[in-house]
C-alpha cells in the first residue's frame, strides 16, 4: 500500500484551500483555456471529462434499451412458444414470418443481447461513465491526463456502436453465434446464417471497441497515478477511484488478448488461415484449413472473458461502497480490506479463466488447479459482503434511491455469488454447465448486480452531472419493481438448470425431459416485461430531470466528504473555479466526534484520532 | 393488431399517471418541508426493506413448493450420486450463508433507518472481526475444494478395464453413434473419408473397422462402465445426458472422452416415472447453429441380454453400405490421394 505522499497538515488551518504544488498538474487556474466553446466543441467533440462521461452514459443507456428490448423479444418465444405476435412480423419481416420468431432470429437476438449488455453497456456504459466523471473530480484534477485521447476513446466507442448497429440491417442480419463467438461456428461462413457478413461486422466492431477501452483505460490509470491533488495520497482515495483504477488495469492487460483473438478469427474467416480450425466437414465439403485448435480460441477469449466480468463488477463495488457509506452516515467498514480484496480479486481474475472450460476436454489436472483458484475468489468476495453489512450496522440510514439500489446490489451480489461456488467446482459443473443454472448465476451476479451499481451511481451523481435532482418517487418505484422483478425473472432459472435444461434453445419441443417448465417460462417472460417497463420509467425520469428536474441549490446535497462536492454545482471545464483544494484526510469521516460529516478538505484538529490515513 | 394497440395505450397511460403522481409528490414534499418529508420516506423505505425480507423468503418457500416435483431428477449413474451428495453439501453451506447475510442486510437496513435525533456510530474497522470473516469462508471453501477435486479425479480418471466403448460424433444437427462390433475394437477414422454415406469417416483400411456398426440410438448396458469417445464433424457440440450427469464437449479435430456407469435401465425408469414413453435424452449443450435446439439423441439403457440381442441385429456398416458400392470406389480414391500426399510430404521432409 502506498504511503502518504505528503505530510498531512497537523496545525489547524483555516483557509483549507491552497494552490496546488504537485508537479504534473499542468493546469493552474490562470492557464485554463478560455477559448470560446461552440456547440460542437462543447457537446460533441468535447474534451471535458464530464461531458465525455455523459456521452458514455447516454450511449450506454441507448444500448441498454436496445439490448433489453432484444431480450424481451426472445423471452416472448420462450414464454409463448409458437404463438403469433403479428406486430413482430410488421417490425422484423422475414425474421418473424407469421409473427413467430424464427430460430435464426432467436439466435441473433441472444447473441446481440449478450454482446451489447456485456461490452457496450456494462463495460463502456459503466466504466466509461463513472471513470470519466469521477476520477478527475474525486482525485482533484482539472481533467484527464490526456483529454484528447479521452475524446478519441468515446468516438472509437461510437464507431464500434455504428458498425454493430449497421450489422442489424444487412441482408443476412447480425451475428448469431453467441456472444462468446466460438469458432468454428464463428470461423466458417457456412456454419450459420449469422456467421456470414454479420460476424465480420461483429469482429470489426469489437476491435474498435477494444481500442476505445484501451485509450480510456490508459487515461484513467495515468490520471489516478499522476494528477491527484495535494494531500490526496493513495490511501485517501475514495473506493470509487480505487475500483475504477483496478478496473482500468484489468482491462489494459486483458483486452489486447481479445483483440488478438478477434483478428485471428477474422484471418481464419477471410484469409484462409487455420488458427482455430481443424478437420472440418461442413456443407458436404472438407475444409483445407487444418491444424488449428478450437480450444485455443477459448483460452484467448476467456483470458479476457473472465477478467471482463470483474471489469463489469468492480466499478459497481466502488460506487456501492461510496453510496452505502455516505447514506449510512458511517465510514466504510474496513477500508484497507476493501482495497486489498479488490486487488486480490483483480489478481485472481487472471488465473481462473479455464473454469469456463471444464467440459471442453481440458486436462483434468489443469482443471483441478483452476478449481482451487476459482473458489479462492469467494474469500475476498465474502470479505466485501461482510464489510458492507458492517457498514450498515449502527448506521443512520438515509434511503435515497441511490442507497436503495446499493442495498439491492448487495442482496443480488450475495444471491448470484453463492451459485458461483457450485459452478466453480469442476465436478458440480458437469451437470450444471451450459444450463439455465449458469444463466441465472451470471445474470444475477454480474448483469443485474452491475446494473444496480450503475443505477446507484446515476441517482447519486445525477445532481453533479446536470445540476438537478431526479424525481425521488419515481426512483423508489423504479427500485422496488426492478428488484422484485429481477428476482422473479432470474431466480426460477436455477430450478430449470438443476434438471439440466440447456441454455440457448429456441424451443424445448424436441425434449420430453424438460416439458414441465412451460408455465414457469411464461411467468418469467411476464416478469421480464414488468422490469422493462420500470426501466422506461427510469429513462423518462432521467430525460425529464435533465431539463425540468428540481434544481440543486447547495454545493453538497448529500453531505458528502469527497472532493467532487467542493466544486460549483455545475462545474465548468477545469472543474474548480479557483485553485484545486488540498486534501487532509480520507473521505469516510462520517459521524466522527459528533460531526455528521467532515469533508476531505478539512484539516485534522489538534489531537484528533487519525486512523491509518 | 387492435389488442396490441389497446395494451400499448394502457401502458402509456399508466406510465403517464405514475409520472404525474411522482411529480406531484415532489411538490407536496417541498411544501411540507424537505426534512420532514425525508424522514417520513426513510420510515417507509425502512419498513419496505423488512417487508421485502419476509416476503422474499415466503416467495422462495412458495416457489420451491410449486416446483417440488420438478426440481430434481434421480441420477441414473454411479457418479451422479456422488455429484448429488456434493451438491447438497454445497447447498447446505451456501444456504446458511445466504440466509444469514440476506437477513442481516435487510434487518440492518430496517433497524438502522434514519430517525430524528439518531446518530450513527463511528466504527471504521475491527481487524479481529475481519480476520474471522476471512478465515471461516476460507476453511469452508477449502473443504468444498477438497471434496470437489477428489470426485473430479475419480470421474475424469481412467475408465475401468471392462468398459465398453461407444463413439458419438456430433454434426449439425444430429448425433452419430458407432460401435466396435464383435471384435470390441473401434476402427480408425480420418476426416477426409467423411462423405454422405460414411458419415463419421471410418478408415476401412483398418481391419478393426470392418465389423463396426452405426446406430440411430445409443444403447448401453446397465451397471457396465461405458466410455464415450466424443467427436465433432463441423462445429463444437457438447454431449449432455442430464439423467446420467454427463457432459463433455465435442470438438472438431479432437477426440474427447467421458465414462460413466448407468445404474437404471430405461424400462425401470419408465416404471419409476410412471411414463411409459420415457427415454433418456441426449442434449446438445453447446450452441452449434440455428438448429441447435433440436439436436436431441436418445440413450437406451439395456440389460446385458437385451443389449446383446440388439447388437447382434445391427449389421456391419462396411458390409452393408460400402462393400462393392460406389462408396468403396470413392474411399479407395481418397485413400490413394492421401497416401500420395503423405509420400510427397515425407520426400519434402527428406530434402531438407
Amino acid at each position: 500500500m502506498a504511503h502518504d505522499m505528503q505530510q498531512p497538515a497537523t496545525s489547524p488551518v483555516t483557509d483549507h484551500v491552497h494552490f496546488q504544488t504537485v508537479e504534473g498538474d499542468i493546469r493552474e487556474p490562470e492557464h485554463i483555456p478560455h477559448h470560446k466553446e461552440n456547440f460542437v466543441t462543447k457537446y460533441i467533440f468535447s474534451q471535458d471529462h464530464k461531458t465525455i462521461g455523459k456521452q458514455f452514459l447516454i450511449t450506454g443507456m441507448f444500448w441498454a434499451f436496445v439490448g433489453g428490448m432484444l431480450s424481451l423479444i426472445f423471452r416472448l418465444q420462450l414464454g409463448y412458444p409458437g404463438q403469433s405476435f403479428p406486430i413482430l412480423e410488421t417490425l422484423f419481416g422475414k425474421w418473424a414470418a407469421g409473427g413467430v420468431i424464427s430460430p435464426e432470429f432467436y439466435y441473433k437476438l441472444v447473441t446481440m443481447h449478450g454482446t451489447l449488455l456485456v461490452f457496450f453497456v456494462l463495460t463502456a456504459g459503466l466504466s466509461g461513465t463513472f471513470a470519466n466523471l469521477l476520477i478527475p473530480l474525486q482525485c482533484g484534477a482539472r481533467d484527464m491526463a490526456s483529454p484528447f485521447l479521452n475524446m478519441l476513446s468515446y468516438w472509437f466507442f461510437f464507431a464500434a456502436s455504428v458498425v454493430m448497429l449497421i450489422s442489424f440491417f444487412i441482408p443476412d442480419g447480425a451475428a448469431d453465434v453467441g456472444w462468446t463467438f466460438y469458432p468454428p461456428l464463428s470461423g466458417v461462413r457456412e456454419a450459420s446464417v449469422g456467421s456470414r457478413a454479420g460476424a465480420d461486422f461483429w469482429l470489426i466492431s469489437m476491435a474498435l471497441f477494444i481500442i476505445s477501452s484501451l485509450l480510456g483505460g490508459l487515461n484513467y490509470i495515468t490520471t489516478v497515478l499522476n494528477l491527484r491533488t495535494k494531500g490526496m495520497s493513495m490511501n485517501r482515495l475514495p473506493l470509487t477511484v480505487w475500483a475504477l483504477l483496478i478496473t482500468a488495469i484489468l482491462g489494459l492487460i486483458s483486452f489486447p488478448v481479445l483483440l488478438g483473438a478477434a483478428i485471428l478469427v477474422l484471418f481464419d474467416r477471410n484469409l484462409g488461415t487455420s488458427f482455430f480450425l481443424d478437420e472440418i466437414y461442413i456443407s458436404g465439403q472438407h475444409l483445407d484449413q487444418v491444424g488449428g485448435n478450437a480450444i485455443l480460441y477459448q483460452h484467448l477469449f476467456w483470458f479476457l472473458g473472465h477478467p471482463e466480468v470483474y471489469i463489469i463488477i468492480l466499478p459497481a463495488f466502488g460506487l456501492v461502497s461510496e453510496v452505502l457509506a455516505n447514506n449510512a452516515r458511517k465510514p466504510i467498514f474496513g477500508y484497507r480490506a476493501m482495497v486489498l480484496s479488490m486487488m486480490a480479486i483483480a489478481i485472481l481474475a487472471f488465473v481462473v479463466w479455464a473454469h469456463h472450460m471444464f467440459v471442453t476436454g481440458l486436462n483434468p489436472f489443469v482443471a483441478s488447479v483452476f478449481v482451487f483458484l476459482t473458489l479462492l475468489v469467494a474469500v475476498p468476495s465474502a470479505v466485501k459482503v461482510f464489510n458492507w453489512l458492517a457498514t450498515l450496522w449502527q448506521g443512520n440510514i438515509r434511503f435515497t434511491p441511490a442507497m436503495l439500489f446499493a442495498i439491492g446490489f448487495v442482496s443480488l451480489f450475495i444471491s448470484g455469488g453463492l451459485t458461483g461456488i457450485f459452478l466453480g467446482n469442476s465436478s458440480l459443473d458437469i451437470p450444471l454447465h451450459d444450463t439455465y443454472f449458469v444463466v441465472a448465476h451470471f445474470h444475477i451476479v454480474m448483469g443485474v448486480s452491475a446494473f444496480f451499481g450503475m443505477l446507484a451511481g446515476v441517482y447519486h451523481w445525477f445532481p453533479k452531472m446536470f445540476g438537478r435532482y431526479m424525481n425521488q418517487t419515481l426512483g423508489y418505484v423504479h427500485f422496488w419493481v426492478t428488484l422484485i422483478g429481477a428476482y422473479l425473472v432470474f431466480w426460477p432459472m436455477h430450478y430449470m438448470g438443476l434438471i439440466g435444461l440447456p441454455r440457448r434453445v429456441w424451443s424445448l419441443d424436441a425434449y420430453q425431459n424438460f416439458s414441465m417448465y412451460g408455465d414457469l417460462n411464461r411467468f418469467m417472460t411476464d416478469a421480464a416485461m414488468l422490469v422493462f417497463f420500470a426501466q422506461i420509467l427510469f429513462i423518462l425520469n432521467f430525460v425529464y430531470s435533465i431539463f425540468w428536474g428540481r434544481k440543486v441549490t447547495e454545493k453538497n446535497p448529500w453531505k458528502s466528504n469527497s472532493l467532487e462536492w467542493t466544486t460549483e454545482i455545475v462545474p465548468g471545464h477545469g472543474n474548480w473555479k479557483g485553485p484545486i483544494p488540498t486534501v487532509y484526510r480520507w473521505p469516510y469521516d462520517y459521524s466522527k466526534n459528533g460531526e455528521e460529516f467532515i469533508p476531505q478538505t478539512v484539516p485534522y484538529k489538534p489531537g484528533e484520532e487519525k486512523l491509518h490515513h | 393488431m387492435s389488442t396490441t394497440l389497446i395494451i400499448t395505450l394502457a401502458v402509456v397511460l399508466f406510465v403517464l399517471v405514475v409520472f404525474q403522481l411522482a411529480r406531484m409528490m415532489e411538490y407536496v414534499s417541498l411544501l411540507r418541508g424537505e426534512e420532514k418529508a425525508r424522514t417520513e420516506n426513510d420510515q417507509l423505505q425502512g419498513k419496505l426493506m423488512l417487508v421485502f425480507l419476509i416476503g422474499g423468503f415466503a416467495a422462495l418457500g412458495y416457489s420451491l413448493w410449486i416446483v417440488r416435483d420438478h426440481l430434481w431428477i434421480e441420477p441414473a449413474s454411479v457418479h451422479g450420486h456422488w455429484l448429488d451428495s456434493m451438491f447438497f453439501v454445497t447447498l447446505f453451506f451456501t444456504g446458511v450463508i445466504f440466509i444469514l447475510t440476506q437477513v442481516l442486510l435487510f434487518y440492518f437496513a430496517w433497524k438502522y433507518r434514519h430517525r430524528p435525533g439518531r446518530k450513527a456510530l463511528y466504527y471504521p474497522e475491527n481487524t479481529k472481526l475481519e480476520m474471522w470473516w476471512t478465515v471461516v469462508p476460507a476453511i469452508v471453501l477449502t473443504t468444498l475444494v477438497i471434496i470437489g477435486i477428489y470426485r473430479w479425479f475419480q470421474i475424469t480418471g481412467p475408465e475401468p478395464d471392462d468398459s465398453m466403448v461407444v463413439e458419438i460424433t456430433g454434426q449439425q444437427f444430429l448425433w452419430n453413434y458407432r460401435y466396435p462390433g464383435p471384435d470390441n475394437k473401434l476402427g480408425d477414422f480420418e476426416f477426409r473419408y467423411i462423405s454422405g454415406i460414411n458419415k463419421v469417416g471410418i478408415d476401412f483400411n483398418d481391419p478393426a473397422s470392418r465389423d463396426d456398426f452405426m446406430a440411430t440410438e445409443m444403447h448401453v448396458v446397465v451397471n457396465k462402465p461405458v466410455l464415450l469417445r466424443i467427436r465433432a464433424k463441423d462445429v463444437i457440440h457438447s454431449v449432455g445426458i442430464p439423467y446420467m450427469r454427463v457432459k463433455m464437449d465435442a470438438m472438431p479435430g479432437l477426440v474427447t472422452r467421458f465414462w460413466f456407469i448407468p445404474t437404471i435401465t430405461t424400462k425401470e425408469m419408465r416404471e419409476k416415472t410412471g411414463n411409459p414413453d420415457f427415454n433418456y435424452e441426449i442434449v446438445c449443450d453447446q450452441l452449434c447453429g440455428n438448429g441447435h435446439y433440436g439436436m436431441k439423441g436418445v440413450l437406451v439403457v439395456d440389460t446385458q441380454e437385451e443389449f446383446d440381442a440388439w447388437a447382434k441385429s445391427q449389421p456391419s456398416f462396411y458390409e452393408t453400405y460400402v462393400k462393392g458400392t460406389d462408396e468403396e470406389k470413392h474411399f479407395a480414391q481418397v485413400s490413394e490421394q492421401l497416401r500420395k500426399a503423405r509420400e510427397g510430404e515425407a520426400q519434402k521432409g527428406g530434402k531438407h
